[in-house]
């Protein structure tokens, strides 16, 4: 006992004693070894309302003496005896005390989740067949585990609010609301966007969006997420798959700097859905609309899906050998001082790394990335919409990325640039070339994913993969290195870019030997001192902080305050 | 469409906060009470008014207004009754009195629901509405003809003449 750190306290969880820092909230303690506790309302990075009493669990503390009696004697581990309270109380909201037992097994537990099942489903629609959250729905989970089979209501059930646009990507169902108010916390509280609430409360109770507003701001899908029913539902995602079909990979986001940790849903090579996956270094458990929401284009009848060569002025399709033959013989023919590569911080550091070889192997004179800057959004989006900046200052050496651009553009108008390698940019759209000066190229290789006004002038177009269909790692705008994994197999005859650059390489002559990414890792991993030695596995699916930038995620600073405030678990 | 408040009632009202040092939420009901004892009712823009004032979302305060029955939502008539049906009541006849001040004052309330509880006559001089308990349970039924209190009544003529 004289040993014990001070802030961890002794409870008793199902029998075993345990110790946990002082201020850990029951249901936390539960969880953490084991014995987790059914809930609807509590959200670790909300606040607490304890209105579901879905965590009801037995609890009790040693019996406070009676005036004249002895107080209880301690057993040999110094622990006192539990007096079990009659009631049962919420797990979520009341902290652990010393010496306190907690049951969330047994008859009172049991019963009390049976109630609140029994109550939430008395005026439930139990149309489970045609409601998306089928198969992830906690309404169905705990039914399995708590629930009863019959139901005892034998009265109408009251008819609420369907169908009923609270937004333009989202759509309510009020007859499924448990009214565990997540959604209304998240608004208040996270997206600062406070429309939604529960009006006539009562046997009528409704989710309401505020007459003449509507839940429209950025970050509003994430309600559709922590809803823990099927009454927000993505407008995007409605009715296009049972959950149970798609395969999920745990990836990374590529719309901007922050690289917010993702779960692509797919199946049979078509995304469905995206979702935040929580880290709490990164993204904490949300993610913004604009970026989930942006990779319909991915199986767009836009995909390059063949390897094109200029003929003329169209192109025609060629086999990859073809392509790359033809692209190395040129590139042979030119001096390296008149060849320039135009990279993107689009790609992985194993990609931009199989770029320096090409570039020192060619002897490049001219080599950056287009930049891509926008507002941060004071929440998850970063200023930086490019999400490897950082891979590209290590592992290209460039100091200030796309500040070369100009330069090149000149170099091309003056004929001191002959060839062009652009990997993964589309120049004319996205960097400001005009079609006028990539005309005047001798040569021009181009990938891309995507068919655009770039390609349509490149001698030779190369389909390159995009985020969905590659693994690899990024470092975002805090210096963290994070993996991105294969979740879609790419369309048609498509390569992943690091599989483009390494044939070049090997076409023009220089070394090969590389098959797969991970060996490009390593290889990485060995040469770049920021990197270590660090393994592909050390990274895992959380990723690890790489190189100190200074920058910081707003929406986790503010998440910190609360955490520190004791107002949100976290 | 914004709220016209005399500037008495927003100084009386400003002193009603006054009341409410640890956070203006609390006054909510209030703020709400004073608004419609002076407009009748509590339509969307002294819902935007009265969240204004408190710094709050108008979505807070709806929650509030949609929780107490005794806010109206739509305009009562020159005189607002409200008849009491809570058990006492009921037995003692509340439903007939209902009846006939209904009929008396030219109210159809066949439009009425949980959510509109409040009819209209067409001349606009009565509304009527159910209540629950107004406490006087032994001298059924009651009801109460804006701020007056009526028990046993019996006869509704005499009772509207109060009323011109």
């Amino acid at each position: 006992m004289s040993e014990e750190k001070p802030d961890l306290i002794d409870v008793q969880i199902n029998g075993e004693w345990h110790k946990f820092p002082k201020g850990t909230r029951m249901i936390e303690a539960c969880r953490a070894v084991g014995a987790d506790v059914p809930h609807y309302c509590y959200h670790p990075k909300l606040t607490s309302p304890g209105n579901c009493r879905m965590c009801l669990v037995e609890m009790g503390m040693p019996p406070r003496p009676r005036p004249g009696e002895d107080p209880p004697e301690p057993d040999e581990d110094g622990h006192l005896p539990i007096g079990w309270m009659p009631r049962p109380a919420i797990a979520c909201a009341n902290t652990i005390a010393p010496n306190m037992g907690i049951r969330t097994t047994g008859e009172l537990t049991e019963g009390c989740r049976k109630g609140v099942m029994e109550l939430l489903l008395a005026n439930h629609p139990l149309d489970c067949p045609i409601c998306d959250q089928a198969g992830e729905c906690t309404l169905q989970e705990y039914s399995v585990e708590h629930g009863k089979s019959e139901s005892r209501f034998r009265e109408r059930k009251v008819k609420k609010p369907k169908n009923v646009e609270v937004g333009p990507r989202i759509r309510l169902d009020d007859e499924r609301c448990i009214m565990c108010s997540r959604c209304i916390r998240f608004t208040d509280e996270i997206a600062d966007d406070p429309v939604l609430g529960f009006t006539d409360r009562g046997s009528h109770t409704v989710l309401t969006v505020y007459p003449g507003r509507e839940l429209a701001n950025n970050y509003s899908l994430n309600t559709v997420d922590i809803c823990p029913v099927g009454a927000l539902t993505s407008n995007d995602f409605r009715f296009q798959m049972r959950v149970w079909f798609m395969k999920e990979v745990k990836t990374i986001d590529t719309n901007c700097g922050t690289g917010c940790n993702i779960t692509v849903f797919s199946r049979q090579g078509k995304i469905y859905r995206i979702t935040p996956r929580q880290n709490n270094d990164v993204n904490s458990d949300w993610m913004p609309d604009s970026h989930r929401l942006n990779f319909h284009w991915i199986d767009s009848e836009a995909r390059l899906t063949e390897p094109l060569i200029k003929l003329g002025d169209s192109h025609k399709p060629a086999a990859w050998t073809e392509a790359i033959a033809l692209a190395s013989d040129k590139l042979n023919g030119i001096d390296g001082s008149e060849i320039a590569i135009i990279a993107s911080a689009r790609m992985t550091n194993e990609e931009l790394f199989m770029v320096d070889r090409l570039s020192k192997h060619l002897k490049v004179g001219h080599v950056d990335t287009v930049a891509r800057k926008g507002e941060n959004d004071g929440y998850l989006i970063s200023e930086d919409r490019n999400p490897n900046t950082n891979g590209v200052k290590l592992i290209l050496g460039l100091d200030d990325p796309g500040s070369q651009i100009e330069a090149i553009k000149e170099g091309i108008d003056q004929g001191r640039i002959k060839a062009l390698i652009s990997l993964q940019e589309n120049l004319i759209d996205d960097a400001g070339f005009t079609a006028e000066t990539l005309q005047k190229l001798d040569f021009f290789v181009h990938s891309y994913p995507l068919a655009n006004p770039t390609a349509d002038l490149a001698d030779v177009v190369l389909p390159g993969a995009c985020w969905a269909e590659k693994s690899g790692t990024m470092i975002n705008v805090t210096g963290r290195l994070q993996r991105l994994n294969e979740a879609v197999d790419a369309p048609g005859q498509t390569l992943t870019p690091w599989e483009i650059v390494r044939d070049l390489i090997q076409a023009t002559g220089g070394g090969n030997g590389i098959y797969s990414v991970t060996d490009i890792f390593n290889q990485l991993s060995a040469e770049v001192s920021e990197f270590d030695g660090i393994t592909w596995g050390q990274i895992g699916d959380l990723g690890v902080p790489l190189i100190e930038t200074g920058v910081t995620i707003p929406l986790l600073e503010r998440e910190k305050e609360r955490i520190a405030q004791g107002i949100i678990v976290g | 469409m914004s709220l016209e408040v005399p500037k008495e009632l927003e100084k009386e009202i400003d002193e009603r906060i006054t009341h409410y040092p640890e956070s203006k939420r609390s006054a909510v009901l209030p703020v709400l009470h004073a608004l419609q004892h002076h407009f009748r009712y509590i339509d969307e823009n002294a819902v935007e008014w009265a969240a204004a004032k408190l710094d709050l979302e108008p979505i807070k305060v709806l929650e509030v207004v949609t929780f107490y029955p005794g806010f109206r939502q739509t305009a009562p008539g020159k005189y607002h009754i409200r008849v009491c049906r809570t058990l006492s009541c009921a037995m003692s006849g509340s439903y007939e009195l209902m009846e006939s001040l209904c009929e008396k004052t030219g109210i159809d309330r066949s439009g009425v629901t949980h959510h509109d509880p409040i009819a209209v006559s067409a001349d606009g001089k009565f509304s009527i509405e159910f209540a629950e308990c107004l406490a006087s349970c032994g001298f059924g039924p009651v009801c109460m003809v804006e701020d007056d209190f009526h028990e046993a009544v019996t006869d509704v003529d005499e009772l509207l003449k109060q009323y011109p």
